[in-house]
């Protein structure tokens, strides 16, 4: 047996990395300064960094939030911001020419949104889904006022109408589409002859009503919301409805659906809006002159259904073939195999395009302006012809940018989340 | 025992129309048809009637009068005694002009943003996205204004170009002024033979496109490289240039002088014009980032690293392997958001740029109270150009899709 002089019996621990390669030195070393051609693009970059906090620092922190007008701001210091007009004005770029003394309405409504969206975005509190039902309703009344029974007669008109669809369903006939029809009459006469009276009789025994406020005291992001959330909600079941039609293998429905969504498609949205604002009374009964609010919401509404449709249909062909076939061969009737294995595959692909289009109709929501209603962009116009206001930009330009880029930038991050969270493969 | 199935003589009853599988699809068709139908004949008999209680009629002999108003960008000649035909006409080119220099910067940017976006430059990556994001949030129509507001506000009158020390000074050896006018560039003015320069000019680029395709055979047989880059660039400039001199400079330069409180001669763009079309670009741009940096992450990592085991240098590794098959993923979007773009520039009123929509859909229509067939004809020209740069599309995917079996 030989003899070993020496055995290491203990293991010599790993010398630290050198300096230059671990922590910030290292990060910085791999990340700014790797190559000659990376040292000049962060240089670059940290010199355009530069330029514009530069300016734009001093100009916003040392900005007046207190004076009376413009002129004011301009003669303590011109080479600040002039963040008094949102100081002044900040109401109006919420609420529009809103009443005053009723901007609890609005503040209402909202709170509400977010609530009715809990039970729809976390799966846990659904039981409280019956609030989001209520609340399309609610909002209507809060915002619009008037007698809470003109959108209450809705609902009760609908509950009756699914009350005697179960009746019927229960006690003449096993056929749904028979019930459906006879519900479908029952909603007819109902609305037509009796609802009237109901109201009437309604408001006699509980007069419940808010003061009424018209459409076009409607502005700043409260109209932007009213426009963006209903068109989205609205546009999401057209949206799918007309990507199924575009698959669908019927010609007749498959031609109208792709009419509209190519038709639509193939328009910039602010000529849909004008045929909103001066075309679309020549469509309708002689005397018809309905909301303008509501007008712009229906082609909104239009606008990005067609564009949903094509989402959607994007998430539907990205299905293989298999899906509809086991769906079938497992005995499930068509709209059973859309409701259980294609829709639920279908739209967890196309949520990203989904959630781009709601961003796009949002951003989208500006273009109201141009048929002059009271946007976030048109309110800018209105509050610098105001004397006092006369000659200011950026200030305004910069809030609203931001409150459109919080809302739009939250969504997208949203919509990320929900990509991770709902990937089951991987 | 009976056969379940539902055999040829069993008796039709009218429920099956709608519950039977065999009639549902065809009677659910016959009902959309007949409900489509009756509105649509509702909606034309509506607009009749409408039409009937204002005293109009359809007619499109408005195109054909005296338009009456001036339009201050014109690419064709055109007057205020020109017809409304012609105003249309003009406001159609200048949305096309807006649309194309538009879509043209945007790409340009949006490569160049989507490609810096994957750079490995922490800071470089993170600026991109912030540019990104930035133009992406915020609605386009502010932009719009927010571009606007910089050029008209921020910029100096031309009077302040004037006398010994002025406040401003032209850019670019006195050949470039910014003004909250507009810009004004240098006009080149074509004299007696500048045709020539011209046609030897274009003769020389089919000559390097000809080069081109020699020097790739030249490859493909013998595996000899060409000297292309530096024969193209001499082709390119040496012919045209002795000529030039030689017919004594038929091409110079108008520059834009100061007279009285305006800039005369040379090029004026107009701030309306420059605000627009700048505006579109940048938010186009950001969309078209996002695309080129989707296409170019799609390609499998796989390929990147067998093309290095073939010992490819990273350049020769993008453009023959990932650009190739990237460009297949980004072409169609970068298309559609060009559609994008030209939809967008619709948004010309918001700065007084005089586009389709300002003429014929805007004074034309005020002037004539022709609302129905002046948004039909704007509605037309939209769609035609959308239909077309779908077809395009739909042409690309069928020429280049990955054939499958």
């Amino acid at each position: 047996m030989s003899k070993i002089a020496f055995v290491q019996k203990n293991k010599i621990p790993p010398s630290p990395a050198p300096i230059s390669e671990v922590g910030f030195i290292g990060w910085l070393k791999q990340n700014l300064f790797s190559s000659w051609f990376n040292t000049l693009l962060t240089l670059i970059s940290i010199y355009f960094i530069f330029i514009i906090l530069r300016d734009f620092i001093p100009w916003a922190w040392g900005g007046h939030w207190n004076t009376k007008s413009l002129r004011e701001c301009l003669d303590l210091n011109p080479d600040v911001a002039c963040f008094s007009v949102l100081t002044a004005r900040w109401k109006q770029l919420l609420f529009g020419l809103y009443p005053a003394e009723e901007y609890w309405r609005p503040t209402v409504t909202f709170i509400f949104l977010i609530l009715s969206m809990i039970p729809i975005l976390f799966p846990k509190y659904f039981k409280f889904f019956w609030f989001s039902v209520i609340y399309p309703g609610l909002a209507i009344w809060l915002l619009w006022g008037g007698s809470i029974w003109g959108v209450g007669i809705v609902y009760i008109g609908l509950s009756l109408g699914i009350f005697t669809f179960i009746l019927l369903l229960k006690l003449v006939s096993k056929n749904t589409v028979l019930a459906g029809i006879g519900a479908l009459i029952f909603l007819i006469v109902f609305f037509m002859f009796f609802s009237n009276y109901l109201v009437n009789f309604l408001n006699i025994i509980l007069p419940i009503a808010l003061p009424p406020v018209e459409s076009l005291k409607m502005g700043g992001f409260t109209l932007s919301l009213i426009v963006g959330i209903t068109g989205i909600v609205a546009s999401f079941p057209i949206g799918i409805l007309l990507a199924l039609g575009r698959q669908s293998n019927l010609p007749i429905i498959k031609m109208i659906c792709v009419g509209f969504i190519e038709f639509i498609r193939g328009v910039p949205l602010i000529t849909l809006l004008f045929v909103a604002s001066v075309l679309l009374n020549y469509f309708l009964p002689p005397g018809t002159n309905f909301d303008i609010v509501l007008r712009v919401i229906i082609m909104v509404t239009f606008f990005s259904a067609a564009y949903m449709a094509e989402v959607i249909r994007g998430g539907l062909a990205g299905l293989p073939l298999g899906q509809h076939e086991a769906s079938a061969s497992l005995g499930l009737t068509y709209w059973q195999s859309q409701r259980l294995v294609i829709m639920p595959q279908a739209l967890k692909i196309s949520i990203p395009g989904i959630v781009n289009t709601f961003i796009g109709l949002f951003k989208d929501t500006t273009l109201v302006s141009i048929i002059s209603l009271r946007d976030p962009v048109g309110l800018a116009s209105t509050i610098r012809a105001d004397q006092t206001w006369n000659g200011i930009y950026w200030e305004l330009y910069v809030a609203i940018g931001l409150m459109f880029f919080i809302f739009c930038f939250g969504m997208s991050q949203y919509s990320q989340y929900l990509e991770r969270k709902l990937k089951t493969d991987k | 025992m009976k056969a379940s199935s539902p055999s040829t003589d069993e008796k039709f009853q009218i429920g099956m129309l709608l519950s039977d599988t065999r009639y549902r699809g065809t009677s659910l068709q016959v009902i959309t048809f007949i409900i489509f139908v009756a509105v649509f004949f509702w909606l034309v008999d509506n607009t009749l009637k409408n039409l009937a209680l204002l005293g109009k009629d359809v007619s499109f002999n408005f195109l054909f009068l005296r338009a009456g108003y001036d339009i201050n960008q014109r690419l064709i000649p055109y007057s205020s005694d020109s017809t409304h035909g012609r105003a249309a006409v003009v406001g159609i080119l200048n949305t096309l002009l807006v649309a194309f220099v538009g879509c043209v910067i945007a790409t340009i940017l949006g490569l160049f943003v989507g490609i810096l976006r994957l750079s490995k430059n922490w800071l470089v990556a993170k600026l991109m996205s912030a540019y990104i994001e930035g133009f992406r949030n915020v609605p386009v129509l502010l932009w719009i204004v927010m571009v606007f507001a910089l050029l008209t506000e921020f910029t100096p009158a031309p009077k302040a170009f004037k006398g010994a020390d002025p406040q401003a000074t032209m850019l670019f050896f006195d050949s470039v002024a910014i003004t909250n006018r507009g810009t004004y560039f240098p006009a080149p003015i074509l004299n007696e033979g500048a045709y020539w320069v011209i046609f030897i000019f274009i003769l020389s680029v089919f000559a390097v496109i000809f080069l081109k395709r020699y020097a790739d055979k030249l490859k493909r047989e013998t595996g000899k490289d060409f000297p292309t880059f530096l024969v193209s660039i001499a082709i390119l400039i040496f012919p045209s240039t002795i000529l030039f001199f030689a017919l004594g400079s038929p091409i110079s330069l108008e520059y834009p002088y100061l007279k009285g409180f305006n800039f005369k001669d040379g090029i004026h763009l107009r701030n309306s014009f420059l605000a627009l079309t700048l505006a579109l670009a940048l938010y186009t741009s950001a969309f078209i980032a996002e695309i080129v940096r989707a296409g170019i992450m799609a390609i499998s990592k796989g390929q990147t690293e067998a093309a290095s085991s073939l010992g490819l240098r990273p350049n020769k590794i993008m453009n023959l392997i990932i650009l190739p098959q990237a460009l297949r993923i980004i072409v169609p979007p970068l298309i559609s958001n060009y559609l994008n773009l030209t939809k967008n520039s619709s948004l010309a009123i918001a700065v007084g740029y005089m586009d389709v929509r300002g003429t014929l859909g805007g004074i034309t229509l005020n002037q004539t109270g022709r609302e129905l067939e002046s948004m039909l004809l704007l509605m037309g020209f939209y769609l035609c150009v959308s239909l077309l740069i779908s077809s395009v599309i739909n042409y690309y995917n069928r020429s280049f899709q990955i054939v499958v079996r």
